[in-house]
């Protein structure tokens, strides 16, 4: 959070880390709505393996906060049905890579059911999951699928950086009555940050500009803007002013924001942890390409994850992901100081 | 005392028998129709006909509240009327116009009627069963007496889905009621080559009482039914009911030549011995439930319903071009 935002809130300055502010906004959510409850694997006593929730079944109970069997794609299921007929669920899905026995809930029920029925019909729930390499966790529990969710009419997503975002965005999600695909990044839970005391809510479809700049543009999401602030940082050691903006939310999408930044800045890098072919960061892009032509100096790069299984070996799986330095370089051909 | 008195059946009144006939007469007569309007390029998409099993859905639904919850099948016509979808808006939406229950953006596979608990026909199999179990949920959550019938073919049985819920449904006396139509094919394929172990054993591993009934017996459908309904309501957990039924017509409209997978002769006897409407008409004979003249009286008035509906369906107006971007997001 900026301090101007802050200051805007009117809230008192408190650091909590990003698992925190996860927990809060459900907290606060359940108090606020008896219909909010949660299901998932490992939710209640153990508050995930994460620690995300601990201490919300001591407040409400475990019909609220409720232990399921290993079973993804009925708990999702479960879900779409519960949120159809009166509630507002709330999905722990605990590794991102488990999407995959989702995907029939998700896709052809959730994100389907109120088109199909001539909006007659309503699915507000929330499915929770993560993303991010870097935990040496190998392929199976290390990918960002995001882009995925994002391709299909129908679903919203979400992709908090900040305990900040991640507070009030959750919160706007547990109150939409869509489905919306709400992903956390693993390597973040730590992370402390700025959040006011007091009752806020983040719009969905509102980029934020992380760090003005311009120079150069990077539009990055969820993990990737902590990569994009930390290249900025040493970018303005060598001269370079990067504008970092955070999208936040890829479905909808802020093309204004980017398209904005892109025309100030005249070259941008799209950063993202999803695999590069075919992900978000062709979408941002190609929005960039269509809305900002004429005043770019280069081409619009991308940079993602490797189109690899992620490996295991901590040396292999460092090189998968985009890093401060990986973009940092790519910046500076960008900029012509290389 | 006198005999054939003892004999009828206790529970049932004359009006609901009359009931059964009338719905079971309207699912028939509305299939029918739907096989005419798709054979004369009327109505768009696929049309999956129900024809031959009208004793379950309205063995079932006839022992439902309206405000009991349903999942339904892409084979889900009977279902939605049995629960009391009204035929015009049923035809409209087959025929992908406006005033159809989903605006004409759902067709056949995917009518739903909230106002009457049915909460959507499925193509995907088994796709429902996470709905139905997450209905079955929710009343409970919310602490109301609703319960769930999740109906689905015997091709279901292959999908991990239903275990699932299964289990949970299990876990959680969740009152939900797994109906599995066994009409014998998974599309073009006999069960038996698809369908390994004894089906109720599925259900009774997670510890979930099974029945096993013939479903072209609506007396006998409806009577298991409002045992089982009644369980769910005073909260003790799901149950699961295997119905044999026949599909009298194929997989879908033009699946015609069907001698590569089932004989002749097989469909010929389930439609001389085991078409429900048939059994149903002849026991309401024989107990002298009814005459033949009221039968015909309603068969007409049934008939003529499903005339006005067509007509209505076939005057209505399509959706404006401007719809096709419109409920993607509430």
């Amino acid at each position: 959070m900026t301090t101007k935002q802050a200051a805007l809130i009117g809230g008192s300055a408190r650091e909590i880390t990003f698992g925190q502010a996860i927990n809060e906004a459900l907290a606060e959510e359940m108090r606020r709505d008896p219909k909010v409850f949660i299901l998932g694997e490992d939710v209640a006593e153990a508050g995930t393996p994460f620690k995300v929730l601990s201490g919300l079944v001591k407040e409400f109970g475990k019909e609220r906060v409720i232990d399921s069997p290993i079973s993804e794609a009925a708990i999702t299921g479960v879900c779409v049905g519960a949120a159809m007929t009166g509630m507002r669920p709330v999905v722990d899905i605990m590794f991102g890579d488990f999407v995959t026995l989702t995907m029939d809930q998700m896709v052809n029920q959730a994100a389907k059911i109120h088109y199909m029925s001539g909006g007659k019909l309503k699915v507000p729930m929330v499915m929770r999951t993560t993303l991010g390499a870097t935990r040496r966790s190998a392929a199976q529990h290390s990918q960002s699928l995001h882009a995925w969710f994002s391709h299909i009419p129908g679903l919203k997503v979400a992709l908090p950086s900040t305990p900040y975002d991640a507070k009030g965005l959750l919160k706007t999600a547990i109150r939409d009555d869509n489905p919306v695909v709400f992903f956390e990044d693993k390597m973040m839970y730590q992370q402390k940050g700025s959040v006011p005391e007091g009752e806020y809510t983040i719009p969905f479809g509102v980029a934020d500009v992380k760090r003005p700049g311009k120079d150069i543009t990077l539009v990055a999401t969820s993990s990737m803007v902590q990569v994009s602030l930390k290249a900025a940082e040493i970018l303005d050691q060598a001269g370079i002013s990067a504008e970092v903006v955070d999208v936040r939310t890829t479905a909808p999408l802020d093309k204004e924001t980017i398209i904005a930044s892109a025309k100030k800045t005249s070259r941008a890098i799209v950063v993202d942890e999803g695999y590069e072919r075919y992900g978000v960061t062709a979408e941002i892009a190609s929005v960039i390409a269509d809305g900002a032509f004429y005043y770019l100096d280069a081409p619009v790069k991308r940079m993602g994850a490797m189109d690899v299984p992620v490996p295991f070996s901590p040396v292999l799986e460092d090189q998968t992901v985009p890093t401060p330095e990986s973009v940092v370089e790519m910046a500076k051909t960008l900029c012509g100081r290389r | 005392m006198a005999k054939n008195k003892t004999k009828s059946p206790a529970s049932i009144g004359r009006e609901q028998w009359l009931r059964f006939y009338r719905q079971m007469l309207k699912i028939r007569l509305f299939e029918e129709q739907v096989n005419q309007l798709y054979m004369s390029a009327k109505m768009p998409g696929l049309a999956h006909l129900y024809i031959g099993q009208e004793a379950v859905a309205v063995g079932v639904c006839e022992a439902l509240r309206a405000d009991d919850y349903i999942t339904s099948t892409y084979r889900g016509h009977g279902h939605c009327l049995a629960k009391g979808a009204a035929v015009d808006k049923m035809f409209a939406e087959l025929l992908g116009k406006v005033n159809g229950y989903c605006r004409g953006k759902g067709g056949s596979m995917h009518i739903a009627d909230q106002e009457r608990g049915n909460l959507g026909a499925n193509a995907i199999v088994a796709g429902s069963t996470g709905i139905a179990t997450g209905a079955a949920m929710s009343a409970k959550l919310r602490g109301s007496d609703q319960v769930a019938v999740c109906f689905f073919g015997e091709g279901a049985l292959g999908q991990g889905l239903l275990y699932e819920c299964m289990n949970m449904a299990a876990l959680w006396k969740l009152p939900v009621i797994y109906l599995c139509e066994n009409n014998l094919y998974n599309e073009y394929t006999h069960y038996s080559e698809t369908t390994a172990g004894e089906i109720e054993a599925r259900a009774r591993a997670f510890g979930i009482p099974t029945e096993s009934i013939d479903g072209q017996d609506v007396e006998l459908v409806h009577k298991t039914l409002q045992r089982l309904v009644e369980r769910a309501r005073q909260g003790d957990g799901p149950s699961f009911v295997l119905c044999s039924t026949y599909r009298f017509h194929g997989h879908h409209v033009g699946d015609i030549d069907r001698a590569y997978y089932r004989a002749k002769k097989e469909e010929e006897e389930w439609k001389s011995k085991r078409d429900p409407v048939k059994l149903l008409t002849d026991k309401l004979l024989r107990l002298k439930i009814a005459d033949p003249k009221l039968l015909q009286k309603i068969e007409n008035e049934t008939r003529r319903e499903i005339e006005d509906g067509v007509q209505f369906a076939l005057n209505a107006p399509y959706p404006d071009p401007d719809e096709v971007d419109q409920h993607v997001y509430a």
